[in-house]
């Protein structure tokens, strides 16, 4: 292994969590620290590494520092106007630039009692002992997660009591902004029994902005608790994005998560769900739309601990240029989990001859009495829909947005939350030939 | 309105209509009829202007443009409407968005105002009712899931909204019972009038009872090798192709 690539070792890191919130609270010190050596212990994942085939993080471990902005950034007013402009009307809003909590840009709004929204630097800080058992090392996922652990400078913690329903969705927007280097937002979403929420995450950067985003979010949903949770990524086309979305659901819960990646060179979501109480229901969807030479991996795991529980995963991905898209989804159903519903679609549209798609289901069953399905297709546009629609007057390039579009929209008709699936519509339509035109017809 | 003459096309290298020529004028219907494989289905394709369908010889002249020059969007904008045989799913995009789609490019050519929501909705409901449709159907992916008669009603459909000079309807009867049959019969009647040129693409004499032709022409391989009125189709449909092909054979041994 030649220096270059391990040149990360040589950087002063283990320092770092002096550095951080919650630094003189004892037990966030011990776990940074510990969280700190599993991670240098361990080094970056290599490609021999199964679970990283596909996926080359070995720049990471080159860049000039893994270290997080100490002291907040000053946000630009680009970071301004994305915090004036993209939250919905009423929505509980938390700005976070270069994973620094901004409270003069975010607008929390009025919560229904018990609801808590706080910032997770704040807590640190405090000595607060509840997110304490959220770093333990058996929440770590990746090396990533123990980094994240380490090195996490803020984000936000939500708790939803029991039967509360949360109407107007939690918006949390992450800017890289400036000279953001290191980002690594931490999110902690607790809802109560029977409580009901929507959580966006949305990740922004300008376009120059070089930066590393490590985001992990946990999800906690204990019984009959609802929560739609919404990840979008788009930022910088020279951005690296390592996340990870990791949630454990009791009995009767409901979560749908959605993930939504157009921004990055290099992206990576790691997003696993336990269900550990009988009757869940879990829905996992992604679109991943690529260009140039954009990289995007989605790993999800489902494990099915409990009986009757029923998971669907809805995937989809829209290559153009040399892009590279993968998707790995892995379930596994454990023993004693009978009753188990489990489908898994992941289908891809390759836009051109340089684009690939690596696809794999894995499923593992140790159960009797389950149903465990998956599809997986690569495909191109069809001359037959291109030609239907030309025939009514639709000019080549407008059909085959038409076309993409109506191949995206079955990820995107699935987000419950009326504006948000506007604004990812949009999203998609900004990126396609003729796409305001379309707009304009929606 | 339309002109056809000499036209040779071939698919694949191997030529599939050798030299087919055929004329309708404004405000008439003509039935073209053959027997499987006799070219009525490349005929259609390439009057849409299907690609991988090529012209190797002749000309078509429709008003006053040269057809195999304009690509399959502008012949819809300049008024040409192919009502496909097997109309094709379109998932993810609505009948609403292609209906408004499809009427605003025509528009646009015509140099008419883009219809907004509004008046777009009134236009679609107006021609709904007049088909009996239900509004939900607005909501539906284009032709995603629906039965073999939904899809010829989403055709129809699409014909009426945008209003076409030229309508070719590529075996419009296939795979309908009595009633759908009916239904599309009399859509056609209705489409009917003196600026507009209707042609019929059918291989049974079915449809012909309800929609009547003034022109029926038969085409065997790649030719129209007989016209007539609405007698003759009565005629194949008694005797079959069979005796059509026996009199071009002896005509070209003569």
């Amino acid at each position: 292994m030649s220096a270059q690539v391990e040149s990360w070792r040589n950087m002063n890191l283990h320092h770092v969590p002096y550095t951080l919130a919650g630094y003189d609270t004892p037990w966030v010190l011990d776990a940074r620290i510990s969280a700190f050596e599993r991670f240098f212990q361990h080094g970056f994942p290599a490609r021999r590494d199964e679970e990283w085939k596909y996926t080359d993080v070995t720049s990471i471990g080159r860049r000039t520092t893994l270290a997080p902005d100490i002291i907040p950034a000053e946000p630009s007013s680009d970071a301004k106007l994305l915090a004036w402009t993209l939250a919905g009307e009423g929505m509980h809003l938390m700005v976070f630039v270069n994973g620094h909590y901004d409270a003069m840009l975010s607008t929390v709004g009025n919560l229904p009692h018990g609801v808590r929204l706080e910032s997770l630097a704040k807590l640190l800080d405090n000595g607060n002992r509840f997110p304490e058992k959220f770093f333990d090392q058996h929440y770590e996922h990746t090396v990533f997660s123990s980094l994240n652990n380490a090195f996490a400078t803020g984000g936000a913690v939500v708790v939803v009591p029991a039967n509360v329903v949360l109407e107007a969705p939690v918006y949390l927007l992450f800017i890289a902004s400036g000279h953001g280097e290191a980002i690594y937002p931490r999110n902690i979403i607790i809802a109560g029994e029977n409580s009901q929420a929507t959580i966006i995450e949305h990740y922004m950067g300008t376009l120059d902005i070089h930066n590393f985003t490590n985001a992990i979010t946990q999800l906690d949903l204990a019984t009959g608790a609802r929560v739609e949770h919404c990840k979008l990524m788009q930022e910088g086309p020279a951005a690296t994005h390592i996340g990870g979305i990791h949630a454990e659901q009791a009995a009767a819960s409901e979560l749908t998560t959605h993930s939504f990646a157009l921004g990055c060179h290099l992206g990576r979501n790691d997003i696993t769900v336990k269900l550990q109480g009988r009757a869940c229901h879990s829905t996992l969807n992604g679109l991943y739309m690529l260009n140039e030479r954009q990289h995007m991996d989605h790993h999800t795991q489902i494990d099915h601990f409990a009986e009757n529980c029923v998971s669907r995963e809805y995937y989809r991905g829209v290559l153009d240029g040399a892009s590279h898209g993968v998707f790995n989804g892995k379930v596994i159903v454990h023993a004693g989990a009978y009753g188990t519903d489990a489908h898994q679609a992941n289908h891809n549209l390759l836009l051109s001859r340089l684009a690939e798609v690596d696809t794999k289901p894995q499923l593992e069953i140790f159960a009797d009495d389950v149903k465990c399905t998956h599809g997986a297709t690569v495909g191109q546009l069809g001359e037959d829909q291109l030609f239907y629609l030309r025939s009514r007057g639709i000019d080549a390039d407008l059909a085959r947005s038409v076309m993409i579009y109506g191949f995206a929209n079955d990820i995107i008709s699935r987000v419950g939350e009326a504006s948000l699936r506007t604004h990812i519509e949009h999203m998609l339509l900004d990126r396609l030939p003729q796409g305001e035109l379309v707009k304009g017809l929606l | 309105m339309l002109s056809v003459k000499n036209l040779h096309v071939t698919i694949d290298g191997k030529e599939i209509l050798s030299g087919l020529d055929f004329d309708i004028k404004a405000g008439q219907v003509h039935a073209i009829m053959g027997p499987n494989g006799s070219g009525k289905s490349t005929l259609v394709q390439a009057l849409a202007g299907r690609e991988g369908y090529v012209v190797t010889d002749g000309s078509v002249r429709y008003l006053k443009h040269d057809l195999l020059k304009m690509t399959p969007e502008q012949r819809s904008r300049e008024g040409l409407f192919l009502a496909f045989q097997y109309p094709v799913e379109i998932p993810g995009v609505s009948i609403a968005f292609f209906l408004r789609t499809a009427l605003n490019a025509i528009r646009k050519q015509q140099g008419l105002p883009e219809l907004d929501a509004i008046d777009f909705l009134g236009l679609v409901r107006a021609r709904m009712r007049q088909l009996d449709m239900d509004e939900s159907f607005l909501s539906r992916a284009v032709n995603e899931g629906f039965s073999g008669g939904e899809k010829k009603r989403n055709e129809i459909l699409q014909m009426l909204i945008l209003e076409p000079k030229l309508i070719i309807l590529d075996e419009p009867d296939s795979g309908l019972d009595i009633d759908a049959l009916r239904f599309v019969a009399d859509s056609i009647n209705k489409m009917r009038n003196p600026q507009r040129a209707i042609v019929l693409v059918t291989h049974y004499q079915r449809l012909l009872d309800y929609v009547v032709p003034d022109v029926v022409h038969v085409l065997s391989q790649g030719r129209i090798v007989k016209s007539g009125d609405a007698e003759l189709a009565r005629q194949l449909e008694k005797n079959g192709y069979g005796w059509i092909e026996a009199e071009v054979a002896a005509r070209q041994v003569a």
